[in-house]
């Protein structure tokens, strides 16, 4: 690619089959020490792992196709927006910033994510938003088994089902479902629903982009029986 | 049960005699007690036995403590050096050059860990232990050139100051796992597994929890923290290598990248780290100490340090890595005789966690009084867990924490790392090698017959390995 001619460009364009996924993400990297375009396309992703992780700086990025693991891992301040589908680990330990895929995710969307907004406008697989600390993750389809497992805080919003075993083991967390449940995980219970929660979901919808009504959700959380060990909740675990 | 009292535990300020298992008063031998002779104890139902099966009927739970494995096993005790003889040439103790400087992580990183001595202090996580500990380690290890690790808790910037060469862990809680801290760290070691609980979370109690562990961890302070035991973005081998490639891409190739096992299955272990990415391995025996795990998987999960250490070897040489795939070794190094044995079988480094506690003044005679306060006793003190420590170390309490000195922590650090550096080579140069790196399986032997086996060295006065042809 003829990169100095793109430099002057509005939209730095990198074409994944012509520049390496290193080269890309130490340019991506550069920007939190040096100005450089703050507005990047990426084609022919192929799935590609670790692509666009590690940034530390105030830049669009959007992504044409799909992407395999750990995508915009651990993003700091940039906008990462996926056309198409992700893999495991999509978003992981997120620090801040916005990353959207269109299509669905894979396993441990969003996982131990501490700040941030993360959209996926289709379904997520298993343990989306584990041990999520702060991150906010909002789910358009369903979401699968063993989500918001050990979730610490943040918000999860899945506008279509839950799968099994939701928020097991959760601590502060906060999980807005408006679909079904398949079962809650222990220590996990529905909880009221209140003004101050609708208008975090209505916000939290708001800014995803997604348009769902908020009255049909429903919200759990921890039960707060497991904070301490007792030997009474042995059956619990 | 009250927020501060422990699960498991004998109540604090209860007499540490027989009731409680595992300690006796301090300083009597349990072959010498003055007793009729015709009171016979049953060696399968001890005091120790017994003492544990009415602390479990009145507490109704397991006993979770700290320190390592506290049983006999075979270990490094079990082998000899041979020293330099008519077919070997010695070099001189006081004169001649026994080098001791090691490179970890040369196999992909850009800036590999160069270190003096290959001696290096283990994860501990702030939390489990003190600031002023955890700073006087940094300033220890700092001082003789070496490492520090961080643990389940995080890196703070009192550690990242008083480190030179900080190796900060991946583990699978994530607690204050973020970006900067990984650019900022000389290496990144992912934990799969520690020797006291191959295959076991960590549990932080909630009486440890202090404002800043708390705000560190992204959790309310005052309970009980739990810690994964699976990572949550990566499964299997597979993956393992798809989650390096990544936390090299988040760090532009520049860290090495350790992976650190519990040692089990130590062959494929090693053998599956290697094929995802490892540039150096860290196998933890099962003597590896804990800040709070029940007692039962201290004791009876995992396999020792010695038979480990022969394992990995054997993997990383029939991949033709050995060497370039550095190993460190953890679990039970006390002394330059256990760094020595560790580096003849193969072994490019060893950690230190136990030891370097104690030589920061855990389980220190001056402190017996403060020990029997809580139930314990100096050398037998393992309640790391209850955050109560008086010697300042394993505790968040700031009263406790501000008693212990980081200076002079650090010195004595510097000092036992020097002398375990000093016997390794005095070890060395009896064996004739230039360098620590040159000890060898052939300067060994074994005392015993399992030692032989495990560490497939002969048995002393034979040339025979148990399982060799």
């Amino acid at each position: 690619m003829a990169v100095a001619a793109r430099e002057q460009a509005a939209v730095e364009l990198v074409d994944l089959e012509q520049t390496s996924l290193r080269d890309l993400n130490q340019r991506l990297h550069d920007l939190a020490r040096a100005p450089g375009p703050s507005a990047w396309r990426i084609v022919n992703p192929s799935g590609a792992h670790a692509l666009a992780c590690g940034i530390d700086a105030e830049v669009e990025v959007e992504i044409d196709g799909h992407v395999g693991y750990y995508c915009a891992g651990m993003n700091k301040r940039a906008t990462v927006r996926v056309h198409g589908n992700a893999g495991t680990g999509l978003a992981e330990n997120m620090m801040s910033g916005l990353v959207v895929v269109d299509g669905n995710a894979s396993q441990s969307a969003g996982a131990t994510g501490r700040g941030g907004l993360l959209v996926v406008g289709g379904d997520a697989a298993a343990r989306c938003g584990i041990s999520m600390k702060g991150i906010d993750i909002v789910v358009g389809g369903s979401v699968g088994h063993m989500s918001a497992f050990m979730a610490q805080t943040g918000c999860l919003v899945v506008c279509g089902d839950a799968g099994e075993a939701l928020g097991d083991s959760i601590y502060e967390a906060r999980l807005y479902i408006g679909g079904s449940v398949a079962s809650l995980g222990a220590d996990c219970v529905e909880k009221e629903l209140r003004d101050e929660h609708a208008a975090q979901l209505s916000a939290l919808l708001d800014a995803a982009g997604i348009d769902a009504d908020p009255s049909g959700f429903r919200r759990y959380g921890s039960a707060r029986q497991l904070y301490n060990f007792r030997i009474d909740n042995a059956g619990a675990y | 049960m009250a927020t501060g009292e422990r699960v498991g535990v004998r109540p604090v300020g209860s007499d540490p005699g027989p009731q409680y298992a595992g300690v006796r008063p301090h300083g009597s031998d349990p072959t010498k007690t003055e007793r009729p002779w015709n009171l016979r104890e049953s060696y399968l139902f001890d005091r120790t036995v017994i003492a544990e099966i009415q602390r479990a009927s009145r507490e109704g739970i397991y006993d979770i403590r700290g320190f390592g494995a506290k049983r006999r096993l075979p270990h490094f005790d079990d082998l000899l050096f041979l020293g330099a003889s008519i077919s070997r040439y010695p070099l001189e103790g006081y004169r001649e050059r026994c080098a001791t400087d090691v490179v970890l992580g040369t196999r992909f990183a850009k800036n590999p860990l160069e270190l003096k001595i290959p001696v290096t202090i283990a994860g501990m996580s702030f939390g489990a232990l003190s600031a002023p500990a955890k700073e006087a380690l940094g300033r220890g290890a700092s001082e003789v050139g070496t490492s520090t690790t961080t643990g389940d808790g995080g890196m703070t910037d009192e550690e990242r100051e008083h480190s030179t060469t900080l190796v900060y862990q991946v583990l699978p809680s994530r607690y204050g796992m973020n970006p900067d801290d990984l650019r900022r760290a000389d290496a990144i070691e992912v934990v799969v597994g520690q020797g006291a609980k191959p295959g076991g979370g960590g549990m932080l109690l909630g009486h440890k929890i202090s404002d800043r562990v708390a705000e560190m961890r992204d959790l309310p302070k005052g309970i009980d923290q739990r810690s994964a035991s699976r990572h949550p973005d990566w499964t299997g081998p597979d993956d393992l290598e798809i989650k390096i490639g990544e936390l090299r891409e988040i760090t532009d190739w520049e860290k090495p990248i350790f992976v650190k096992v519990g040692a089990s299955r130590t062959y494929y272990d090693v053998q599956l780290a290697v094929k995802a990415g490892a540039d150096a391995i860290v196998v933890d025996g099962m003597q590896g100490g804990t800040a709070a795990t029940q007692d039962v998987f201290i004791e009876h999960v995992g396999i020792p340090t010695l038979p480990a250490t022969r394992l990995a070897v054997d993997a990383l040489q029939e991949l033709g890595v050995h060497r370039q795939v550095q190993l460190i070794v953890s679990g039970g190094i006390r002394g330059g005789a256990d760094v020595a044995k560790a580096l003849a079988l193969g072994a490019d480094a060893v950690s230190i966690g136990t030891a370097a506690l104690v030589a920061l003044g855990d389980n220190s005679p001056e402190l017996d009084g403060e020990y029997r306060e809580l139930g314990s006793a100096a050398g037998f003190y393992d309640d790391y867990q209850a955050g109560r420590d008086p010697a300042g170390i394993s505790t968040q309490e700031e009263a406790l924490a501000a008693r212990f000195d980081p200076v002079l922590g650090g010195r004595r650090i510097a000092n036992y790392l020097r002398v375990l550096t000093l016997e390794t080579q005095t070890l060395a140069r009896a064996c004739g090698k230039s360098h620590v790196h040159n000890l060898e399986p052939e300067d060994l032997v074994a005392l015993t017959v399992e030692a032989a086996a495990m560490a497939r060295v002969p048995l002393a006065g034979t040339d025979w390995i148990p399982g060799s042809a």
